[in-house]
């Protein structure tokens, strides 16, 4: 039983990182309409700012934690006007395409550049060590990641459910036309929002780079899982993918305690099934 | 007239058919494929390192200067056994390779070694792990250069269970090389008197260890055996340390472990990991002089790994075979019939011998991974503590499986 807890707990903390990764898509998805397959390059950039500013300019973890989102985000925003703006109104196909594309050449770059094996980033000093829960041994770093992307989910959340810019930003997906005629510059604001979508990214990417190693394809590994969890939840929809992400992470780590052989394949099982079940997704409204 | 024109005829194919005859003797053409994960976990430890060396062997051959005419492509198996088959037949059949060298990933290493057969091509396989290579799934066409599962149980796994890790659990890399890694470790352990407390097996290629970490925390085992290798083998030991595993009184076994795995990690958690090598490019004035020249070839300068020297020594020996023939057959049991019968000697490995199932012998070392504080530049990692002869860090021809050697 006590063994239970804790796969529950560890299943906790990957189910962090897939909410983040898939809230973000989320957030692209829903207001720009673009399944931005870049997400998972662009998570693996963060990682390496992070390493960068630690290396080059000895600017430490919790200034990254702020910086490698904004630097990320700006080239997402880069990305954005150059070329994901002419997409508008094709079909998903060629923007799932264009950032394919664009995570391949990104991958590629990095990878000629740094090889595959990754490079080491040290958990900062402030979160090293960990804390003897009676059922398990939490290493300190483990538990800020979960309260803190849980904080970073809910804020999101809330930026876009609950506040005036998010109710502009929702109008605009709905009626492009119609905000503009109130004065609201809506191309300016859906680049801010692929901003806040790549930031994400990037912000989860400075989180894993002490857990796992910083290298080139981390992100390819993970995007795929992270896009089975967008499924799931149902596409667009923000709370569903934060409680679908952190839900997934607690069935893949009870599947590594049951059998550990299925733990790569649980997510796509479930994914199925629901899409048989509900092709909308859990919490996704019909198209 | 006409039987004039008859004569000249026959004559013509008789002068043609000798003519054929003296070129196929002496044919001096060889082409080489270098099959790797080419940008997967494994492309660092050999890849595109690994054509290098098998470039770096044809220039230090002198061949090319006596007229020979040597040609190197290579391919990308991306670590699926079919992709890899797929690559070789096509270099068989179309591009007429003679020699495939490198090939890790013992799950394509095994697959690739059929095709070899089947063509009669040469096969020295330096970057797989599994002992099956040279064991029960020999073939006259393969020799296995560098190291195998047996020999890192052998080292590794022996001077722990001998230090009194006696009880074992493992993490093991669901495929062929994990699943190897783990019966000749196993073999090893029980027979010294250790015994195996359990053990789990994970996907290739997975990013968090955590769950799997925890159940090796619970088993209460003194050693902890690592049967995986590349970025596996790096995120476990790092996330070991994150949980606390080596602090608590385990050990970590890192059965196989690379010099690119130790960069990956980083000396500061890496310090004090015990694993076997056969070589590394601060052993000696030839070992550094090779590698210098390799760094500068590189990318990211990076010296070779074993697995990259053994795709060197093991061209080197080719040609060696190939001059002693006077010619290129273009018949790989021959070829490797030849390699056999000559002793092996060369800057990196030092001598050694293939024996007849095809495994190379020559020595293994155990290393220590350097505190920071020892290390003295960018790859300078280990510290040799102790060196294990090729004939007691190798399967021992009696208790191999292997059908060759019933002749």
């Amino acid at each position: 039983m006590q063994a239970l807890y804790a796969q529950l707990l560890v299943g906790l903390i990957n189910g962090s990182f897939y909410a983040l990764l898939s809230l973000g898509l989320a957030v692209i998805f829903g207001m720009l309409n673009i399944i931005n397959f870049a997400h998972g390059a662009l998570y693996m950039m963060g990682a390496f700012v992070a390493y960068f500013l630690l290396n080059l300019g000895g600017i430490n973890y919790w200034w990254a934690l702020l910086l490698a989102p904004i630097i990320v985000g700006i080239f997402g925003m880069i990305l954005e006007r150059t070329m994901l703006q002419w997409l508008t109104g094709l079909d998903h196909l060629y923007g799932l395409l264009l950032t394919f594309g664009i995570a391949l050449i990104v991958q590629g770059v990095f990878q000629n550049y740094f090889g595959s094996s990754g490079l080491p980033y040290a958990i900062p000093d402030q979160l090293k060590g960990g804390m003897n829960l009676g059922f398990m041994f939490l290493p300190v770093y483990r538990g800020w990641v979960v309260i803190f992307s849980l904080v970073v989910c809910i804020a999101t959340w809330f930026l876009i459910e609950k506040t005036r810019l998010g109710a502009y930003l929702r109008a605009a997906t709905e009626n492009p036309t119609l905000v503009r005629a109130f004065g609201v510059n809506v191309p300016r604001m859906i680049t801010l929002t692929y901003g806040l979508g790549v930031g994400l990214a990037a912000l989860a990417g400075v989180l894993s780079a002490p857990i796992n190693q910083v290298r080139p394809l981390m992100g390819a590994d993970l995007i795929i899982v992270v896009f089975a969890v967008v499924v799931i939840g149902g596409m667009g929809s923000i709370m569903g993918s934060i409680i679908t992400g952190f839900a997934l992470g607690v069935i893949e780590g009870l599947t590594k305690y049951f059998y550990p052989e299925a733990s790569n394949t649980v997510v796509f099982v479930l994914m199925v099934l629901v899409l048989l079940v509900k092709p909308t997704g859990l919490t996704g409204r019909a198209a | 007239m006409i039987t004039k024109s008859i004569a000249s005829f026959l004559l013509g194919t008789a002068l043609a058919v000798t003519a054929t005859g003296a070129a196929f003797a002496q044919d001096k053409t060889v082409k080489i494929g270098a099959l790797s994960d080419q940008s997967g976990l494994y492309a660092d430890l050999g890849g595109p390192g690994s054509t290098l060396a098998a470039q770096l062997a044809i220039e230090d051959s002198g061949l090319v200067a006596k007229g020979w005419k040597i040609d190197i492509i290579s391919g990308d198996h991306q670590n699926k056994p079919d992709i890899g088959t797929a690559i070789a037949r096509q270099w068989f059949d179309v591009d007429k390779v003679d020699l495939i060298v490198d090939v890790p990933n013992s799950g394509v290493a095994l697959a690739v070694n059929n095709v070899i057969k089947e063509k009669n091509g040469v096969y020295i396989n330096s970057g797989a792990a599994t002992s099956d290579l040279t064991n029960a799934q020999c073939s006259p066409n393969t020799v296995h250069w560098t190291y195998d599962t047996y020999m890192l149980a052998h080292t590794t796994g022996q001077a722990l269970v001998k230090a009194g890790g006696d009880t074992w659990f493992f993490l093991t890399a669901d495929y062929a090389f994990g699943a190897a890694l783990e019966r000749d470790t196993t073999a090893v352990v029980t027979a010294n008197g250790g015994k195996v407390v359990g053990g789990v097996k994970h996907p290739l290629n997975t990013p968090d260890f955590s769950s799997f970490l925890l159940q090796a925390q619970a088993s209460k085992a003194k050693i902890i055996g690592l049967a995986n290798a590349g970025g596996d083998t790096t995120n476990t030991i790092k996330q070991a340390a994150e949980f606390g595993i080596v602090k608590g009184g385990q050990k970590l076994a890192a059965l196989l472990l690379f010099l690119t795995d130790v960069k990956a990690i980083g000396l500061e958690t890496a310090q004090g990991l015990n694993f076997t090598e056969t070589f590394y490019w601060d052993m000696n004035d030839q070992t550094r002089a090779f590698s210098k020249r390799f760094a500068e070839k590189m990318k990211n300068n990076a010296p070779p790994t074993m697995v990259q020297a053994g795709v060197y020594a093991g061209v080197r020996h080719y040609f060696k075979a190939l001059e002693a023939l006077g010619g290129n057959p273009h018949d790989g049991a021959k070829v490797v019939e030849k390699m056999k019968s000559m002793p092996t000697e060369d800057d990196l490995f030092g001598k050694g011998e293939i024996q007849p199932n095809g495994r190379t012998i020559h020595n293994a070392y155990l290393f220590e991974v350097k505190k920071p504080s020892e290390s003295k530049g960018p790859w300078d990692f280990y510290k040799l503590v102790g060196t294990v002869p090729g004939d007691q860090a190798f399967t021992p021809l009696s208790e191999s499986k292997c059908a060759l050697l019933k002749k």
